[in-house]
Parts: C-alpha cells; sequence; structure tokens
C-alpha cells in the first residue's frame, strides 16, 4: 500500500471538488493529485534521498508529501523554528534533499550538500506543469520522517512508513464521510505529526482543508467564519489565545462549527470548561497520540465531554482530565518498570501496538519482541478503560529511592481554587537524592496561598515524601508552542536559586 | 492475499485494495479478478451486478477477508459464487 492512495482515491470520486483552500486559492482533488504526479516525477528524476519541506502549512504541504509518496521517496518537514546549528545539523542528516521554502537559509547553513533548493511558488508551478510520474508508486517503505524534538539529545529522526499511516487512516476515518460544504481548519505546523495526521484525515473524509500557515487568533476567527469551518483542531495554548479574543470582544459569528479536537499538550480543565460553556453546539474531542504512532491513539468524544461537564459527582467530572479511550485499532498497557502489566488505577508507563505504530527511528527499533512500543509517557487506565496522562515517565522524582509521579502532587495542587496552574520537578536534594519542587501560578483575584497551607494540602492529601522543599510562583508556566509544558525550563528556575 | 494487495476487476472498472486476507480467489462480476485488467472486458454476470462504491468495506460472512473498494465499478464482489457484504462503518469523531 501506498499514501497516495489517500488522494487518488478522493481525486477518482470527484476530481472537480474542493479539497484545500491556502492563502484565496482553492485546490480541487483533482488538481492536487496533478500536481503531487508532477512533483514526484521530478524528485524520482532528481536523485534526492529525501524532500524536505522548510516552511510553514501551504498548498506546498500536501503537493510534497503526496509526491513524495509516489516517488518512494522519505517526506521531511522541517522545524522552521529551529536555531541554525540545530537546523544545520538536521540538513546534514537528510542530504541530499529536494528542499522546499526556506531557500536562502539552507544556502546559507547547509551549502555543500548537494541540496535542490526551490522556493515554494517555483515548486508548486513545476510540480504542476512537470509530466506525471509513469508507473506503480511503491508497495513499502518510509512515507514520512519526522525529527523528534530532542530535548535531552539529538534528535531522533522517526520513521513512518506507508503502512502505518494508511492503517491509521483507514482505520479512524470513513472515506468520503464529509458534507460538501465541511472545512476543517488547520493551523498546527506541518512539520508536527498532526500536521500530517491532519492532511491525510481530512483528504480521506474530502473534508475541505482550511489552511491557516501561521496560527493567530484574530486570523483563526476571521477564516473560520469567512470560509465556515465545521470541523478544526488546535493546541491548548491556541484555544485559550482564541477564548481571550473572544473574551476581548472579536467575536465573529461561528454557527457552522460542529467540532474542534485538541491534543498535543496537556489542557487545563478550567480552559476546556471555558471553552464548552462558549460553544455549547460544538463537539469537543481530545486526542492523544505521538509521532511514533502515526497521531491518534486515543480519543475522549463528544459525549464524554458533555456528561463530565454536566456532571457534579468529581470523579465524573474527573474524565475530562483523560485523553478518553483507546482506538477500537490500537492495544494500550500500563506497565511498571519491570515492564509487567499493572492494573487498573495503577500509574506505570504507557505501552501501545497496532499497526499504525511504527516506534521505529532511523537508528534502530523501540518496539519490543511482542510489537509494543514504551511511550516515555506516564499515565493510568481507570475501571471503565479512560487513559490519564501523568507526565513524562523521565519526569519521575526519584525522592531517597521513592517514585514520586509529578502528576499526583499537580493534580492535588489544582483542586485548590486559588492555583490556576501547577508544575511539580525534581529539585537536587543533600539528603535524598531528588525532592519535590513546585511551581505555581496564582489565579486572579485570590491571594497567593502561603508555602505551609500547600505543603499541608499535599500533606494531608497524599504522604509526607510529596511535600515540596520549595514552592515558586510564577506568572505563567513555559509552554512551548505546541502547548506542551517545558519541564526543564520549571527545573532550572529551583536550580538558578 | 496479503493486505495492500491490489487486485482489479476483468468485468468492470472495479479495484479493490485487500484490508485483511486469506487465501482465496475473489470475483467481480462473476468473473475472478487479477493483478492487471484484461484488454478485453470478460461479459458481467448479471447476478454479480450490482456495483461497488469506492471507499466502502465489503467483507464475507466469516470475517476472514476485507476488502476496500478504491474504485467504483458495475460488477459486485463474490467469493466462490458468494456475494461480500458492505460493512457498515462505525465513525469516530474527527481527531485531526
Amino acid at each position: 500500500m501506498n499514501l497516495s492512495l489517500i488522494l487518488q482515491m478522493a481525486a477518482e470520486a470527484e476530481p472537480g471538488r474542493i479539497g484545500l483552500v491556502c492563502d484565496g486559492r482553492r485546490w480541487s482533488y483533482g488538481a492536487l493529485l496533478r500536481a503531487a504526479q508532477g512533483a514526484a516525477s521530478r524528485f524520482s528524476a532528481s536523485g534526492v534521498g529525501y524532500v524536505a519541506l522548510l516552511d510553514e502549512s501551504s498548498e506546498a504541504a500536501a503537493i510534497a508529501l503526496f509526491g513524495a509518496a509516489l516517488a518512494g521517496v522519505p517526506y521531511v518537514p522541517l522545524n522552521y523554528r529551529l536555531a541554525d546549528a540545530d537546523l544545520a545539523a538536521l540538513l546534514k542528516r537528510v542530504a541530499p534533499a529536494w528542499v522546499i521554502g526556506d531557500v536562502e537559509r539552507v544556502r546559507r547553513l547547509d551549502p555543500d550538500s548537494g541540496h535542490q533548493l526551490w522556493s515554494r511558488g517555483d515548486f508548486v508551478a513545476v510540480a504542476e506543469q512537470a509530466a506525471p510520474i509513469a508507473g506503480e508508486p511503491p508497495e513499502a517503505g518510509v512515507a514520512v520522517q519526522i525529527f523528534t524534538s530532542g530535548t535531552t539529545a539529538a534528535p531522533k529522526a522517526a520513521l513512518l512508513r506507508h503502512a502505518n499511516l494508511l492503517s491509521y487512516i483507514l482505520g479512524t476515518v470513513d472515506f468520503g464521510s464529509a458534507p460538501e460544504d465541511d472545512g476543517a481548519l488547520v493551523c498546527v505546523p506541518p512539520y508536527h505529526i498532526a500536521g500530517i495526521a491532519a492532511l491525510l484525515s481530512s483528504i480521506y473524509a474530502m473534508r475541505r482543508i482550511l489552511l491557516l500557515p501561521a496560527f493567530e487568533p484574530d486570523a483563526w476567527l476571521q477564516l473560520a467564519a469567512g470560509e465556515k469551518a465545521s470541523n478544526a483542531f488546535v493546541v491548548p495554548t491556541m484555544l485559550g489565545r482564541i477564548i481571550q479574543r473572544l473574551d476581548a470582544g472579536n467575536r465573529p459569528e461561528l454557527p457552522a462549527l460542529k467540532a474542534i479536537a485538541y491534543g498535543g499538550g496537556k489542557m487545563p480543565t478550567e480552559l476546556i470548561e471555558r471553552a464548552l460553556t462558549l460553544f455549547p453546539q460544538t463537539d469537543f474531542t481530545n486526542a492523544y497520540g505521538l509521532t511514533e504512532t502515526s497521531s491518534t491513539i486515543a480519543l475522549l468524544g463528544p459525549e464524554d465531554h458533555r456528561s463530565a461537564h454536566q456532571a457534579s459527582d468529581p470523579q465524573a467530572r474527573a474524565r475530562l482530565g483523560s485523553v478518553g479511550r483507546p482506538l477500537p485499532t490500537v492495544e494500550i498497557e500500563i506497565r511498571d518498570e519491570d515492564g509487567r502489566p499493572l492494573p487498573a488505577g495503577e500509574r506505570g508507563e504507557i505501552y501501545v501496538r497496532g499497526e499504525q505504530v511504527s516506534g521505529e527511528y532511523r537508528e534502530r527499533s523501540a518496539l519490543d519482541a511482542q510489537g509494543w512500543f514504551p511511550t516515555r509517557d506516564a499515565g493510568w487506565l481507570d475501571a471503565e478503560g479512560y487513559l490519564f496522562l501523568a507526565g513524562r515517565a523521565d519526569d519521575v522524582i526519584v525522592r531517597g529511592g521513592e517514585n514520586i509521579s509529578p502528576g499526583e502532587i499537580e493534580e492535588v495542587l489544582l483542586s485548590h481554587p486559588a492555583i490556576a496552574d501547577a508544575a511539580a520537578v525534581a529539585v537536587p536534594s543533600l539528603e535524598w537524592g531528588e525532592a519535590v519542587g513546585i511551581a505555581v501560578v496564582v489565579r486572579p483575584p485570590h491571594e497567593v496561598p502561603s508555602e505551609e497551607e500547600l505543603k499541608k494540602l499535599i500533606r494531608d492529601r497524599l504522604r509526607s515524601s510529596r511535600v515540596p522543599d520549595r514552592v515558586a510562583v510564577l506568572e505563567a508556566l513555559p509552554y512551548n508552542e505546541m502547548g506542551k509544558l517545558l519541564r526543564r525550563e520549571v527545573r532550572k528556575l529551583f536550580q538558578a536559586s | 492475499m496479503k493486505p495492500g494487495k491490489k487486485l482489479k476487476s476483468a468485468a468492470c472498472d472495479t479495484e479493490v485494495m485487500v484490508v485483511r486476507g486469506s487465501d482465496v480467489v475473489l470475483e467481480c462480476g462473476g468473473v475472478p479478478m487479477g493483478d492487471e485488467r484484461p484488454p478485453e472486458k470478460a461479459a458481467l454476470n448479471p447476478a454479480f451486478a450490482e456495483g461497488t462504491k469506492i471507499g466502502k468495506r465489503y467483507t464475507d460472512a466469516a470475517g476472514s477477508v476485507e476488502l476496500l473498494c478504491t474504485k467504483a465499478g458495475q460488477g459486485s464482489l463474490s467469493i466462490g459464487g458468494v456475494a461480500l457484504q458492505p460493512k457498515d462503518a462505525k465513525p469516530l469523531p474527527s481527531s485531526d
């Protein structure tokens, strides 16, 4: 199987239907396929080993993704926000590549690696003009390579094979199921797995893609209203910024907006509750997945959101903080440090298995002998199979040999009415090796709670080993642009002082 | 028939991709399907002429074979003369 099947089927079913809108230009499925076939013949003739994108989202991302699939060359979207030295290192790892986007930057950073450089406009023009590639596309191989963010070591090159990505799409999306006036607003960057999955899912559902090249809340609201978006995917930070604009009085009518999916980082409970109140008619879906799993592996659906939002029972309300149940096509297990499966309610590392799960890097495969992928995410399942995340397995605080999950401490802190956001991290301790440090954000108009009050709260609800040695009060916690909490930044706070 | 294998109808435009397979001969329009379409179309058996629909999944009663229709045609799918049935989709909310 080849990933290009997705676009081929849409173009076969309705070649003239509009599949993608970007910067005012409208692309039919037929025109997109034609451009992808032209791009493929040029990729194939060029002799490059990779097709790289160094650009914001545009039609070029879709044409390059499917063109590369047709040519049997891995597609590598690169993070244009990386610092020069980090980007230069990645460019060398994909040389020689056909690079689309910021050609000046590549010329400056990696001039001697034999890259073939194309601005977005030149690439799209040549793809539209070139003769279509002849013959059948390859049946196997790597379709997409994504460099992980690499917080501690060099970024890893995660490989997604045609079979992984197609299994995900065929298992989760019903072909051509979107009504013709549907439109999916896509504002995640193209180098993120959510950006790739958005293109694939929308085209297979035949839901018109409304591309917003760079996220900005007013532009998002304007595009959503102007193109009558029916669906959107956002990371929590984006949703927060959109709601700020709504609160500030920019309130366009969005009657078409049927569904908002979110993921990519922890959603503050207060924010999702506010969103559910502001958009009572909109279906909310929380998606949990990783690059290495071809996007979503668990989801919390609209009904779960509504029943949790309306519930008075704290147990039922807590479900708003869950990432939902595993997809029917994947298996999820929680395991202890020795790899033994844990029962419901116990925290451990999340393992996942399924055809969409690659778990493979350029250097090695992380799958075990039975095909399970250790996500390095910590979490637990409740009695009904709902998955809760508890940070990265690497974020565990080891205090005198006792493992402490930051999530349990954060949860207790967030139950305090004056605490809007909280992070627990390891801080150096002469006595214990590591001890607990907490950073909290106070919710106005509350007073800052005393250290003693917070320590007592944790001592009463958990146990004494969880009580923090250090407490910091911050204006806001540090998050990256995808809404991921930067724990290393929080840790630095305690090391510096 | 391994997953991912593509088969073409000899009697119409239908093309399918195997999602789940077993060792069977698949027919479309009452005629065995193959890797390539023959230069001359075979006659469509009227008993197997309800048509296929692009994007639909088709399965046998035992659930051992599942096919995805990647190109629609006038014939309908069968194994050993027993018609395959379209599978009902269990829609998931969009998460992308």
